[in-house]
């Protein structure tokens, strides 16, 4: 393994990929029926730092099984996975620990991403224990600037957060970490349409400005297209399609691309190219 | 083991009772709180009548009946002893015995939950194997067979005890456990390096607080009911220790001649073990998350 040595991940060569998944396969085993599902099939992706890769496709396809095991933090697949050069298969419990925050995670649920009995202030301590050196870079006020929340929040309860403002929380406690990949799951279904524009908006500055690479999990086509420069079409745990955003969405390759991009609402834009 | 119908809630039952928590859980435990006050604080006040025997005033009715005596409200037992003062103490042990009772179920009963649902894998199963088990075996067969090993005392009891309530607070928990382990914030933490021991400890474990407070008040109505029950088949509480249980059980042979030595004991354990289900079950809709979600 040629990183899987290397001592400190932050020094590696700013040209490797953050991510690299290759022949990824995941499998869920039923456990009374014994039937064997295989939620990714055989997938394979790279992610450059400061990239912003999509992997689209409907609900059940496994885009966030593909995103958890990628990570480490979900069901272990088949597969090499290499975080920042270093293997997920051979990488020690306490090395991956170290390596963990480099890849923050923004949820679906922006409320489930919260512990309710944790105000908000008192996770980011908890966060700020947890990583001391990482996190000493900014202060709780002006990290909350930084996403556009109010310092009053601090004292709040995820119950007393509004979805926006809880979504935004939960991207303040991503970017606390100086992460080098923030993977967003599906970071806009859970929130109204006003908000959503905002929130998208705010992952991508913070991209802009931190360098961080993004992996956008999404069904949703116009956030694809706004947000990423690359996409991965999944459908039934396999990427059908890959390539440049652009050149994926104008001339789609494969039939199941052409239907998802026929269903979205907002074909409008299709016609304007 | 009745504890178990109380925890499966169905939803329809769970929207009707969670109007009424706050208000429930603070009128389910006033008389509570009184009856531990008073059953703690009235020896102290030298108002109750002397403990002693008095083989001159044997099985006297209370004193709000024909040919009773205030010197002796609740009456007296065949050796002239007051029934009233037997209460209170024995009231004393049957709460203390409830409380630490809970107490051993609930501790290795979370423990354990916990592992299992959080751990899964091996863990589980030998754990789940262990429930079950548990669960099978008649409890009075359990106690029998312990306390005809070790003779009855309170150590034994408290064993006794344990082993009977441990199982249903494992399974519990463990549900519990594998709901709030697969939260999304649950992950987010695993992401920023934090270890499983600090998950468990710092966010599992409060998450579940609403739970376990629930299951403790249930598993001391279950604890009294089983100390009741192991008394009264003189495998309990014995003499000169006194609890409930027990008086319910020397006043059984007076029952024809003297209803009252066992009437009130019987009547206080009914009572209390109502309340504190009823309190349990209040607790358990009042953490209900369904009703926290919002």
């Amino acid at each position: 393994m040629r990183g899987a040595g290397a001592p400190h991940p932050r020094t590696s060569e700013p040209e490797n990929p953050v991510l690299v998944v290759g022949d990824l396969v995941v499998e869920h085993r039923n456990r009374s029926t014994g039937e064997v599902f295989r939620a990714v099939d055989h997938v394979s992706l790279s992610i450059a730092p400061g990239a912003s890769v999509a992997v689209v496709g409907e609900s059940g396809s496994g885009k966030t099984t593909l995103a958890m095991a990628a990570t480490g933090l979900g069901a272990r697949g088949t597969g090499d996975i290499r975080l920042l050069g270093h293997s997920l298969s051979t990488i020690g419990r306490r090395e991956l620990r170290r390596l963990r925050p480099e890849v923050q995670v923004v949820f679906q649920d922006p409320h489930g991403s919260l512990d309710p009995r944790q105000s908000v202030r008192s996770g980011l301590r908890e966060l700020r224990a947890l990583q001391p050196r990482r996190t000493s870079w900014i202060e709780d006020a002006e990290l909350l600037g930084r996403v556009r929340l109010a310092p009053e929040i601090l004292d709040r309860y995820p119950h007393q957060l509004s979805g926006g403002q809880a979504q935004r929380v939960c991207i303040a406690r991503a970017l606390l970490m100086r992460p080098r990949l923030i993977v967003a799951d599906e970071p806009t279904s859970g929130l109204d349409v006003s908000v959503q524009a905002d929130v998208l908006a705010l992952l991508q500055e913070i991209r802009a400005s931190t360098g961080a690479a993004l992996l956008m999990i999404s069904h949703d086509l116009a956030v694809v297209r706004s947000l990423c420069a690359e996409v991965h079409v999944m459908y039934r745990g396999q990427v059908v399609e890959a390539g440049p955003c652009e050149q994926v969405f104008v001339a789609p390759v494969h039939e199941y691309t052409r239907e998802l991009l026929a269903a979205m609402p907002g074909a409008r834009w299709r016609s304007r190219r | 083991m009745r504890a178990v119908s109380h925890l499966q809630l169905d939803p329809v039952s769970v929207r009707r009772a969670s109007r009424r928590p706050r208000t429930s859980v603070f009128w389910l435990s006033l008389p509570l709180a009184v009856t531990v006050g008073l059953v703690f604080l009235l020896p102290l006040t030298g108002l109750l009548p002397d403990a002693g025997q008095n083989l001159d005033a044997t099985r006297q009715p209370p004193g709000f009946l024909d040919g009773g005596a205030w010197a002796h409200p609740l009456g007296t037992d065949k050796l002239g002893q007051d029934v009233l003062t037997q209460f209170v103490s024995a009231g004393r042990l049957t709460i203390v015995i409830g409380l630490v009772g809970a107490l051993v179920a609930i501790v290795p009963g979370t423990l354990l939950g916990v592992l299992a649902g959080y751990f899964r894998g091996w863990v589980d199963r030998v754990i789940s194997v262990l429930i079950n088990a548990q669960l099978a075996l008649p409890f009075i067969l359990v106690a029998l067979a312990i306390i005809a090993n070790r003779g009855s005392s309170l150590p034994v009891l408290f064993l006794v005890l344990a082993l009977t309530g441990w199982a249903v607070c494992a399974r519990v928990t463990r549900s519990a456990t594998l709901a709030v382990r697969e939260r999304q914030f649950v992950f987010g933490l695993r992401a920023a390096g934090a270890s499983e021991t600090r998950i468990v400890l710092r966010h599992i474990l409060p998450n579940l607080a609403g739970t376990i407070v629930a299951l403790g008040t249930l598993q001391v109505g279950t604890a009294i009911l089983v100390e009741s029950a192991l008394s009264f088949l003189g495998l309990g509480v014995v003499p000169p220790r006194a609890s409930w249980g027990s008086m319910l059980a020397s006043g059984q042979d007076e029952l024809s001649q003297a209803w009252w030595i066992a009437f009130f004991p019987g009547l206080a354990i009914t009572l209390l073990v109502l309340l504190v289900n009823l309190l349990g079950d209040a607790l358990l809709t009042h953490h209900d998350p369904r009703k926290r979600r919002r």
